[in-house]
């Protein structure tokens, strides 16, 4: 620690070249904050999703409905503990801005499926009564400072109703929390009996079913069983492991933790050659300094330290800033307006880029380093 | 009765440098000795090999061939590192352009050499205030070098040098770079040092600086000479 003022006064020895190369990081660490934050958001699902969990769909394109009447039949399938389902709903709120997920499903059976959507039980005792009643995830009823009882209106231009309108007005009878911290709280869940009944077209269809297998090891017989179950039927189905699922979804737009990975990787490198250049010259300037140093006694070892502290200090409290101003940044939530419910910056990227700073300082500083460590005292005193 | 063991002596020292492809020798088979508590002050021309001889007593440089010993330890052969924790305890070095780090303080530049000791804060910061007294700066103690005169810079170097108590003070063209009034300031003050006891050995151009000295010996290509060279 004694040493530290001595870093610190070399390391801010030329301002204005400390503070653009300063700079020059931090924006590096907050660009890997969001790319990190989309890269979560886009592809997170995957981490989350239910390894016991398995999704049906129609086997030629997920936008064909299927029949209802599946529910039973792969109830009756061994290995299926449970099955239920979900449709896309498509409504807008005020503006199509306003992006968030609506799915018309059967209230019990699908909190069994999902756990990790808690609903205190009274609210859910008051859906199960109200046909035209809804659950919403906290993020969005913050967001549009919904509160319970509030009714909600949704345009929906796939779903026209029995009275031609396509205006669906639900009564907003709970606010679900996420179990987990990583838990989507966006989206909004009514009742299906009520869709099913009130739509003019699609009666007694749904779009695709989740299924809980009794045993996760014995999953891809189930998916086997299922798919046999349906095969020369009208609508074939598709099983797939739910992760597997949402990694397909996430890879329609490209393969993007390839894509972040090597933006990133780019912007590593820009940096540390940005870094390691300035670091290269602060040394060359200060091979006198060294050279006295190493006259009053700072061994070539403790001279190697110093150097490589000193860009690892720089890269590390700018680096530190950097993930300190994306995080703030990424809290304040969604930048899209809803298209990225899951935008945000778990913990382990921010360790993950903290030690890309501690490994950027020390890749940048140990030339400079290694250079100043093997200055002779004399030669070094002679270039005052 | 026996004179006592000098506190350094060279022996049969040799230093070649090779520029390129060419030797060239700058000390040749010299032998010296620097007695405790003397004030030596090392005369010659350019090239004449001042600055190396006072480089290799100061462990700085290694000679080719030959013995350098202080205190009874032949410094010549010994590793980097051991070279350079005997330095920090035995040589205080003062520069011509006096060689303090701009960023930092007076106080900080002369506490640079106490922070590779085990002194606690509080008793480094004594120190520094001591040497800060006997050079006559206390009262400069937070100002930079830039704030500073070339003779009180030198003045800081000097603090610096003496902060560890060392066996020499070894002072390479310590006025060179000062006019006449602060040459002569830097030159009283190590002499009084010198009286307090400390051994110092000074290269100079400058015959009058030589005058403050106990002892003058003159180099000629890498060698002592008798008189001084025409």
């Amino acid at each position: 620690m004694k040493f530290l003022p001595l870093i610190w006064h070399s390391l801010t020895r030329k301002k204005l070249r400390a503070s653009l190369t300063f700079l020059s990081i931090v924006v590096a660490f907050i660009l890997f904050g969001f790319l990190c934050a989309i890269n979560e958001a886009l592809v997170g699902g995957v981490a989350v999703a239910g390894a016991d969990r398995l999704i049906v769909r129609d086997k030629v394109s997920i936008i064909n409905m299927m029949p209802v009447t599946y529910k039973e039949k792969m109830e009756r399938i061994p290995g299926v503990q449970l099955a239920t389902h979900q449709t896309w709903f498509g409504g807008i709120y005020q503006d199509p801005k306003n992006f968030f997920m609506q799915n018309p499903v059967e209230p019990e059976v699908f909190l069994k499926m999902f756990p990790e959507f808690a609903l205190p039980k009274d609210q859910l005792k008051v859906w199960l009564a109200t046909r035209d009643g809804a659950v919403v995830g906290r993020k969005t009823a913050e967001r549009f400072g919904w509160k319970i009882g509030d009714k909600i209106p949704l345009m929906s231009p796939i779903w026209p109703k029995t009275d031609n309108t396509q205006v669906w007005t639900f009564t907003l009878v709970g606010i679900y929390d996420g179990a987990e911290k990583r838990t989507d709280t966006t989206a909004l869940f009514f009742r299906y009996d009520y869709f099913d009944e009130a739509r003019i077209w699609g009666k007694g269809t749904v779009g695709w079913y989740s299924i809980r297998v009794k045993d996760p090891a014995r999953a891809a017989e189930v998916v086997r069983a299922v798919d046999a179950e349906f095969e020369n039927s009208a609508n074939e189905t598709k099983t797939e492991p739910e992760r597997a699922f949402v990694q397909a979804w996430a890879s329609q737009i490209g393969d993007i933790t390839l894509i972040v990975s090597t933006i990133l990787a780019a912007v590593f490198f820009t940096l540390l050659l940005v870094t390691g250049n300035a670091m290269a010259q602060a040394v060359r300037e200060r091979t006198g300094e060294l050279g006295v140093l190493k006259a009053v006694g700072f061994t070539n070892g403790r001279v190697l330290t110093m150097v490589l502290s000193e860009a690892c200090l720089m890269t590390v409290v700018a680096g530190t800033l950097g993930l300190g101003l994306g995080w703030m940044i990424i809290s304040r939530g969604d930048p899209t307006g809803g298209l990225l419910p899951m935008f945000a910056l778990p913990f382990h990227h921010l360790l993950t880029g903290f030690a890309i700073a501690v490994a950027l300082g020390v890749a940048s500083g140990i030339l400079p380093a290694l250079h100043a460590m093997t200055l002779g005292v004399a030669e070094a005193l002679r270039r005052i | 009765m026996n004179e006592p063991k000098p506190l350094a002596e060279l022996r049969n020292v040799d230093k070649i440098f090779r520029r390129g492809s060419e030797d060239i020798s700058v000390l040749r088979e010299l032998d010296l000795d620097v007695r405790a508590g003397e004030f030596l002050a090392l005369m010659g021309p350019s090239g004449s090999g001042k600055s190396t001889l006072l480089n290799l007593i100061g462990g700085l440089d290694q000679p080719t061939r030959g013995t350098v010993t202080i205190s009874g330890e032949n410094i010549a052969t010994l590793p980097a590192r051991r070279l350079a924790d005997w330095r920090s305890r035995h040589i205080g070095f003062v520069f011509q352009l006096y060689n303090l780090l701009p960023t930092l303080t007076a106080e900080a530049n002369v506490e640079l050499p106490l922070l590779l000791t085990q002194l606690s804060k509080a008793e480094r910061r004594r120190h520094v205030a001591v040497a800060l007294e006997i050079v006559g700066l206390a009262h400069r103690h937070r100002h930079h070098p830039r704030q500073l005169s070339g003779g009180e810079q030198q003045r800081v170097g000097i603090a610096r040098a003496i902060v560890t108590d060392p066996t020499f003070l070894l002072c390479d063209e310590p006025t060179g770079d000062l006019d006449r009034k602060a040459g002569d300031e830097i030159l009283a003050l190590l002499c009084a040092l010198n009286r307090q006891g400390k051994t110092i050995i000074m290269v100079t151009h400058d015959p009058h600086a030589s005058h403050a000295a106990t002892r003058t010996i003159y180099l000629n290509k890498g060698q002592i000479a008798d008189r001084p060279p025409e």
